[in-house]
């Protein structure tokens, strides 16, 4: 945290929130900051702030979704913004909208901040192109899902203190995951090692190219590390068979005891969930209260919000 | 019509092997009476009207073997009219126009109606393309010695592949017998699912589903292992990759007789290009690493691959402006296949009579039709063009009813002047 205090006069130069790809360290170290003097306001009486009074925030997700969307909204009223939240289920979108006509046309309407959730990569850049508020990702395709690996970096900080020198291990279902992929971008650039976990059917082409090492055998992949991240099965985005059976799948890649003695005697286990307990994780580790920080990362998830729909929403700031 | 004399221009005529200074005559029909060295200045009759070409190159009318047109079903993308004037703007005076429309060109009656369109509506000469399969479906053979009969010039799926492999052999087994020209679109469905673009580290980055370069070397691979059993005219479309150029090498040694197309896209373009997800590149066979790329150009050079192709798409805006997963595929390339190619031949790449003849003589042969050379006697299907002039490619000022060029932007080096088709001059730059 050391470092990231030095920076604080830094200022966002990005519009919109796109993918940690775009972001630089010094904005990483000032949305991290701004983080943290939330955390505290998050676990107090009164919540409440008016940092974006009269600002108007709109939640638009094509993909169900409970943490991100119950966070982004949670960060926005304790803001103060009015936060809409679309259902798309209603929305013209299931009468044959395009993305950019349902854009043009809740930009009509003047909102400060979108934030939109979508099952293409790239969704969020094309938005961006098009309206005028500040767009934040809250997940696109298998692409990125900046704030989750944002709030993955200040879970590992609060408990470690820093990021720099760590070697985390992220497990699992890489191929479909823009988890790990902005896990990957983020984690490199504050200075960690990286191990990908995971059977070569669910690893991406060339993902040795982002920085990793790259493990099929999951106790060489933990060996050592400081943070082993777990991923969900994304079974809905899958077409045809990957693996045999979510057996097979436990038995080499489950997260067991076993397999975590591996890493260090006090490695964290985190995991963005919603996790499939017995097929990814067993479940008493998912439980760990000693291990485990799987709760803390969505209370965390809040604190990052909150700091990326006030820094992101700049007009009239 | 009158004579026409053609003077002073560098002639190149892959096909005679002609590279040299002189003119052309064009007699009263518009067919090709003399061409080289001696028609000049001194020995045409002083008191007709001669057209100076100023030096500039002189070669045959392009034939682009892979163009779609959207009529009948999509001419709110491109219809007869406004691909004649791409065309003619390109130098290009045949295609083979795509079936893939909607009715899709799959019997008789679709032949006739195309033939009657092309002949009001085009300047260029249309070679249509019937299907291979009813509705290009991939289940039921269409009628190729009917449609052949009718004057179909090949037989593709276009944007599809014949998946099930016996039909594919029983295809390639019947078609032998009218010796029509087969001519595949090498994609297994199966394997590019969902695929978007190239597998690698651009689809890892970008969160895009890959299609590996398996896809397209494994039917490849399948279908000329069926020309060991059943000799036909047989023509991969477009290659993509450096594993299929080698295949298609190691099978040519080895005495197999077909032929293979690339598209400009591929040979000019890479995945780097597609940047922060420009839909105008999202193409078919897809946009590979520029290994690939080189890999193809060698595969010009040393004749694995015969004809270079546009494969002009036309997309309208609708279909573009949508998140990469939705927009349609293809690029516009009609008008640009010949100055995007001529990149090739700047950057010395691919020497200027390989070049030419890959987009002229080639194609022609494998056609089988009397086009893409300067022969005594052919329509005189010509293009002058300035292999020297720099421009710059901008949407707006393409003829193309579509915009879809993947080129925006792109400094070209050569630009045609002047296209003639049966020997009326059908475009003149101004």
């Amino acid at each position: 945290m050391a470092i990231i205090k030095k920076l604080k006069a830094v200022k966002i130069n990005q519009n919109h929130l796109l993918g940690i790809q775009d972001l630089s360290f010094s904005e990483v170290s000032k949305i991290l900051d701004e983080a943290k003097t939330f955390i505290k306001l998050n676990k107090s009486e009164s919540k409440k702030m008016d940092l974006l009074r009269g600002k108007t925030q709109i939640n638009l997700f094509f993909e169900p979704s409970t943490r991100t969307q119950s966070s982004f909204e949670l960060a926005g009223k304790r803001l103060g913004a009015d936060v809409l939240s679309m259902n798309i289920v209603n929305s013209a979108i299931k009468k044959g909208e395009t993305l950019i006509d349902t854009a043009m046309t809740l930009n009509a309407m003047h909102p400060d901040i979108i934030v939109i959730r979508h099952q293409d990569s790239g969704a969020p850049n094309l938005l961006a192109q098009k309206v005028n508020c500040a767009v934040i990702n809250a997940g696109d395709g298998r692409r990125e899902h900046p704030t989750q690996a944002l709030l993955d970096a200040l879970t590992i900080i609060n408990r470690r203190g820093k990021i720099q020198g760590l070697k985390i291990a992220i497990c699992g279902d890489i191929l479909h995951s823009r988890v790990a992929r902005s896990n990957i971008y983020l984690m490199n650039m504050l200075g960690a090692e990286i191990n990908v976990v995971a059977p070569k059917t669910l690893l991406p082409h060339s993902i040795e190219r982002l920085g990793v090492k790259v493990f099929t055998d999951m106790k060489k992949g933990l060996n050592n590390c400081d943070i082993v991240m777990m991923l969900r099965l994304q079974n809905e985005r899958m077409q045809g068979s990957f693996l045999p059976s979510p057996r097979e799948y436990y038995e080499y890649f489950g997260l067991t005891p076993d397999k975590l003695a591996s890493a260090k005697k006090d490695a964290l286990i985190m995991h963005p969930g919603p996790m499939n307990r017995g097929v990814e994780i067993d479940t008493n580790l998912a439980d760990d209260i000693n291990r485990s920080v799987i709760r803390e990362q969505v209370e965390l998830g809040v604190a990052v919000r909150m700091a990326c729909l006030k820094l992101f929403c700049k007009r009239g700031l | 019509m009158k004579e026409k004399y053609l003077i002073n221009a560098r002639i190149i005529d892959p096909k005679n092997n002609i590279d040299e200074k002189g003119g052309i005559i064009i007699d009263d029909k518009g067919f090709i009476k003399a061409v080289g060295k001696k028609v000049s200045i001194g020995n045409v009759p002083a008191n007709e009207e001669k057209i100076d070409l100023d030096g500039k190159i002189l070669i045959p009318g392009l034939v682009d073997m892979r163009v779609f047109v959207g009529e009948p079903g999509y001419e709110y993308k491109e219809n007869f009219r406004t691909l004649s004037n791409a065309a003619l703007a390109g130098g290009v005076t045949s295609v083979v126009s795509m079936p893939n429309t909607s009715p899709v060109i799959d019997n008789v009656s679709m032949v006739d109606f195309l033939k009657r369109r092309g002949r009001d509506k085009s300047r260029i000469n249309i070679f249509p393309a019937a299907s291979l399969t009813i509705n290009a479906e991939g289940k039921q053979m269409t009628e190729f010695g009917l449609l052949k009969r009718k004057g179909i010039a090949a037989f593709t799926d276009g944007v599809r592949t014949v998946q099930n492999p016996q039909l594919m052999s029983r295809i390639m087994n019947f078609a032998s017998q009218s010796q029509s020209l087969i001519m595949q679109h090498a994609e297994d469905n199966i394997l590019s699912k969902g695929g978007l673009i190239n597998d690698g580290e651009i689809s890892t980055r970008l969160g895009l589903q890959g299609i590996p370069s398996i896809a397209e070397k494994i039917i490849v691979e399948r279908d000329l292992s069926f020309l060991e059993e059943y000799f036909c005219r047989y023509h991969i479309s477009q290659v993509s990759s450096k594993k299929t150029v080698s295949i298609i090498r190691k099978a040519k040694l080895e005495g197999k007789k077909f032929t293979a197309g690339v598209s400009i896209n591929n040979l000019s373009l890479n995945e780097n290009d597609i940047g922060d997800f420009r839909t105008f590149l999202k193409l078919s066979p897809p946009l590979r690493t520029e290994s690939d790329r080189l890999s193809l150009i060698e595969g010009v050079n040393d004749g694995s691959i015969d004809v270079i192709v546009s494969d002009h798409k036309p997309e309208d805006e609708e279909s573009k402006r949508l998140t990469f997963a939705q927009a349609a595929t293809g690029a516009a390339g009609v008008e640009t296949l010949l100055p995007l190619s001529l990149e090739l031949f700047h950057n010395q790449s691919i020497k200027i009579q390989k070049l030419i003849a890959t987009m002229t003589s080639n194609p022609a042969k494998i056609l089988g039709i009397k086009k893409g050379s300067l022969d005594i006697g052919n329509e005189a299907d010509l293009c002058v063009l300035d292999i020297d002039k720099p421009w710059v490619v901008k949407q707006k000022e393409l003829k193309s009813k579509s915009k879809n060029t993947p080129i925006e932007n792109r400094k070209l080096q050569g630009q045609i002047l002047k296209t003639f088709v049966k020997g009326n001059i059908a475009f003149n730059r101004v």
